[in-house]
């Protein structure tokens, strides 16, 4: 075992002066069950392994051609119970949607049914190859094809590429689809247009896939200005980027009016549906004339974002988009059999004019699997129930705090699926993040912080629908108590959090002289 | 609906409080027209937890599972043990529940994982930096071809035939968007690989090198010679590997002079899955390079009072700050298969590593001599790691379907793989790890004698 070398492990503790601690600063740095906990590099072996592996016949030559391993290769081993505590330990300096509410908005963290973990892990599911012959995975191209089945009735689509392994990359499928269809008919445009009330990952992704891209501004509502809208539609725009709900929280009234102007230019509409909780069951985007939408399976469908992924984003397309989806896929023939459709027989199933393939495989069938067993729970009744009350619960939120803050939209309607608020009259020098610090001490998970854009100090928050009134009103206390402390301009809010696992921590200093990986002590820069 | 807390008492204080009559009047932004009344006609109602259960488990043994068969697939996806420690720790809720951590105050444990598994793969591959993971190993592969573009301001890219064709796909797709030039090729049915001609192809347009390795035929080549080459002509070296477990027992390519090291980490922690989700793993070797990588970082730092933390760094390279300007496009991580991959590294350590891969090494080369004891079967190439190719001299994907049949699950032909390829199409990828018992190297080789018969 190393030697601490870190100040990490140190028991000095200034939080005193802050008269928050009257106990003595501990030997260890440990504070009862909050422990510290060094990396494995400093506590694990190289000749250490917390797995039992049986000795080797060694007889005969390797095969390795000579490239045979000569240098080490500096990993540390962890015994298995010493395994379990360094990951209990990190486990709980995490905030999690199982310790309490999440109000992330446009991120929109709910519950995570454990049935779905359990489902995920069925030896069927779990434990078979993507290359397995056709007749041994029947069920699993079942799973895709029904869950593509649930997508197509609830967007109101024709179509659905299941493929895309998380939002962006399916925001991606989306446009690569509108190019591919517009370079079938030799219509070469060069410009998608994105609102401001748009993702970040909109305009990236359509420049990325090798489009100019151009802003429409949001008109006082916080909505696309139609009129400005229409004045840039021409023969070089290929599509539109639209967030409906947008990140604004509130419903694109206009939409259908967007999307008859877009298509009568020649244009595809692309609606990120990363927000589509909010509407599920009570309106299909299809009917308001999106071409494409990718749906996050972890935002509507619950599947668990496991501290930053994986993610899952299908992408639904109208009848004109549908044949230049990517492959592989699953299609269902009149005798009732699912088929895998790829490279080796899309000519058979008439598919010729796919833009390529995304990613090796099919998807995350792991997310799939989830997100099925989710919408069974839910059925076509329950999803509705979903939309109605994180809507509900959202507004109740909102009217719970315009009074005491500043709520830049709260005229314009009901918001959707998420609260908008601003820093408007905020005590000197206090900032959003203080008061998003503030709320960490009280134990929650802050709220997005500054976006949208188009808000001064912007917060969104977004509460889902499997929360509580009780739970709600105990946040709303909560914030209603920072909000109250940050136009009273409470100076210790500048250096809060005072009870999280770390203080506040130097984000300039990481990127200023970036320290990316552990190295010996000895070999220090 | 045993999800959804709310009762109808609080549905209607709530209403109450935000000044509405019905909850119809929250939706009245929703065009009149475009609003559903009922639930959706031809969907059914919510069903129990055991009605679910009950009908997920039927579909799941419509599947064979691996655990099942003798099985023998590879091509980019292994199936490895898993010790039942790793999917304890990815299903505490603190892991599986938590979000991308935006609050490193309250993230620490999912920062400093991060930290380690960046650490971690940087290591495996040889690197001076690894990032916190991408989507998978072909996506991974596309975001490095992107990456080299950007930093030689090139756009040929010349791709190995023996790089596995779903990830020249994925390639092939993204490039017909940005213009990049694609030089690639098909793969020969040859013991070694072809490495003269592959350097024949770079020239000095070419912005990157791709190479499997160990290749697509399970072939190792030796990435030396091809990092010269391509250096001289001021073109980048992208190695790709897709198992792991062998540079348990092969030299880096970092260490061979790969400049971008990306691959698939499935096979340490994740399991099949039928394809997804995985984890995309991505390093470079040079640090210089870091700012030009995709992806999520998790760097060190410290905390008011000095403590040593952790936190999200150089986002000035993603989409969500740039906009327009972004790297790529990427948003999100895998980030519990990256904890998956970590906790299961951590368990092996380095003796455990080096161990599991002589096994794999040495029940491969086992397998291979017993199925080349059948008439008619040929040994393609006599240096591999866990993977090999054998000749059956007739069309393989018929004979893998055929002992599907009878349970054994044969391996991945190459006909599936490359159906463009004619010449390939008598080829056999069989793949042995830990998993495989002496007796199923047996059963598979019965077989497969019976049905070349």
């Amino acid at each position: 075992m190393k030697a601490p070398n870190k100040s990490g492990w140190k028991p000095e503790m200034n939080a005193a002066e802050d008269g928050m601690h009257e106990g003595p600063a501990t030997a260890t740095g440990n504070r009862a069950l909050m422990l510290e906990e060094p990396l494995i590099f400093e506590i694990g072996h190289a000749q250490t392994s917390g797995v039992d592996l049986p000795a080797i016949d060694r007889s005969g030559p390797d095969r390795l051609g000579g490239m045979a391993r000569t240098e080490p290769i500096g990993l540390p081993g962890l015994s298995e119970p010493e395994t379990i505590r360094h990951y209990t330990r990190l486990s709980r300096q995490n905030y999690a949607i199982d310790l309490g509410l999440f109000p992330l908005g446009s991120c929109t963290m709910k519950h995570n049914p454990r049935l779905n973990e359990k489902v995920a892990r069925m030896p069927g599911f779990a434990d078979v190859h993507p290359l397995q012959p056709v007749s041994t995975v029947r069920g699993a191209l079942e799973v895709i094809n029904e869950l593509a089945f649930w997508l197509i009735e609830l967007t109101g689509m024709h179509g659905v590429a299941m493929s895309p392994k998380a939002g962006a990359h399916g925001e991606l499928c989306g446009i690569l689809c509108i190019r591919a269809a517009l370079e079938a008919r030799g219509d070469a445009r060069e410009v998608i247009l994105v609102p401001e009330s748009a993702h970040g990952t909109n305009p990236a992704t359509a420049a990325f896939a090798g489009y100019r891209v151009e802003n429409i501004p949001a008109n006082a509502d916080g909505r696309v200005d139609l009129e400005a809208l229409k004045a840039r539609l021409g023969p070089d725009v290929a599509a539109v980027m639209i967030t409906n709900p947008n990140t604004c929280g509130l419903f694109e009234r206009d939409m259908k009016a967007i999307s008859d102007a877009v298509h009568a230019a020649g244009g595809f509409v692309y609606c990120d549906g990363a927000n589509f909780n909010a509407i599920v069951g009570k309106v299909r985007p299809g009917d308001l004339g999106v071409d494409a939408m990718h749906i996050n399976l972890h935002k509507t469908f619950s599947t668990p974002h496991g501290g930053g992924g994986p993610g899952s984003g299908p992408v639904v397309l109208s009848e004109a988009l549908s044949p230049y989806g990517p492959l592989p896929f699953t299609a269902r023939t009149a005798d009732g059999v699912v088929h895998l459709v790829e490279e080796e027989n899309a000519a058979a199933f008439e598919h010729t004019q796919a833009f390529g393939r995304m990613t090796a495989f099919h998807g995350q069938m792991g997310m799939f699997t989830r997100a099925l067993a989710y919408i069974l729970s839910h059925g076509a009744d329950g999803l509705k129930q979903v939309a109605e009350d994180a809507v509900l619960n959202a507004n109740y939120i909102l009217r719970s705090l315009d009074d005491l803050l500043e709520a830049p939209f709260g005229h314009s309607g009901p918001c959707m699926h998420e609260a908008l608020f601003g820093d408007k009259g905020f005590g000197e020098g206090l900032s959003t993040l203080d008061l998003a610090k503030s709320l960490i001490d009280e134990g929650y998970h802050p709220m997005t912080m500054y976006f949208p854009l188009v808000v001064h100090g912007a917060m969104l928050i977004e509460p889902t629908e499997t929360e509580s009134k009780a739970g709600l009103d105990q946040f709303i206390a909560a914030l209603r108590s920072v909000a109250e402390r940050a136009k009273s301009g409470d100076a210790r809010m500048k250096r809060a959090p005072y009870y999280a696992p770390r203080r506040r921590l130097d984000e300039t200093q990481a990127a200023r002289k970036p320290v990316l990986a552990w190295q010996e002590p000895d070999s220090a820069r | 609906m045993r999800y959804l807390p709310l009762t109808d008492t609080d549905r209607e204080a709530m209403l109450a409080k935000v000044g509405a009559s019905s909850i119809d009047d929250l939706f009245a932004d929703v065009p009149e027209e475009a609003r559903l009344s009922g639930p959706i006609e031809g969907l059914p109602l919510h069903a129990s937890e055991m009605a679910v259960e009950r009908h997920m488990r039927r579909l799941s043994k419509k599947n064979l599972a691996a655990a099942d068969a003798p099985f023998f697939l590879g091509a980019g996806a292994y199936r490895h043990h898993v010790p039942a420690t790793v999917d304890h720790i990815i299903q505490r809720g603190e892991f599986l529940t938590a979000y991308t951590p935006y609050q490193p105050e309250i993230a620490q444990g999912t920062l400093q994982m991060l930290f380690e598994f960046q650490t971690q793969v940087a290591r495996l591959y040889g690197c001076a930096v690894a990032n916190a993971s991408m989507y998978d190993g072909s996506t991974a592969c596309w975001e490095a071809v992107a990456m080299a573009a950007r930093v030689t301001r090139r756009k040929r890219v010349v791709l190995s035939g023996a790089l596995h064709p779903h990830y020249a796909e994925v390639v092939r797709t993204m490039a017909k968007f940005t213009d990049d030039e694609i030089a690639d090729a098909l793969p020969s049915l040859q013991g070694t690989p072809d490495n003269d001609g592959l350097i024949a192809r770079i020239d000095d347009e070419t912005s990157c090198v791709v190479v499997q390795y160990p290749d697509i035929l399970g072939r190792i080549p030796d990435l030396a010679a091809i990092a010269d080459a391509a250096h001289a002509r001021g073109a980048l070296l992208i190695a790709v590997n897709t198992e792991p477990v062998a540079l348990g027992a092969i030299r880096s390519p970092g260490e061979l002079g790969a400049d971008i090291v990306v691959g698939e980490g499935q096979a340490i922690g994740v399991g099949l899955q039928f394809g997804g989700p995985y984890l995309g793993l991505f390093a470079v070797r040079d640090a210089k390079h870091v700012r030009q990588m995709p992806g999520r970082l998790c760097g060190e730092t410290v905390d008011a009072e000095g403590k040593r933390g952790f936190v999200l760094t150089l986002s000035t390279r993603e989409q969500h700050i740039r906009r327009e300007k972004a790297t790529s496009n990427i948003c999100t991580n895998s980030g519990l298969c990256a904890l998956a991959f970590s906790v299961h590294m951590t368990l092996l350590g380095e003796k455990g590593l080096r161990q599991l891969a002589a096994w794999n090494h040495s029940l491969a080369c086992k397998a291979a001599d017993r199925l080349t004891q059948i008439p008619g079967v040929r040994l393609l190439n006599d240096n591999f790691f866990n993977e090999f190719t054998v000749t059956l001299g007739t069309d393989a994907r018929r004979v893998v379907r055929k002992l599907a049949d009878d349970g054994v699950l044969a391996g991945v032909s190459l006909g599936r793989l490359f159906p463009q390829a004619e010449a390939l199409k008598d080829g056999l990828l069989v793949a042995v790890t830990e998993t495989t018992t002496e007796e199923d190297i047996e059963t598979l080789a019965s077989a497969l004698q019976e049905a070349l018969a």
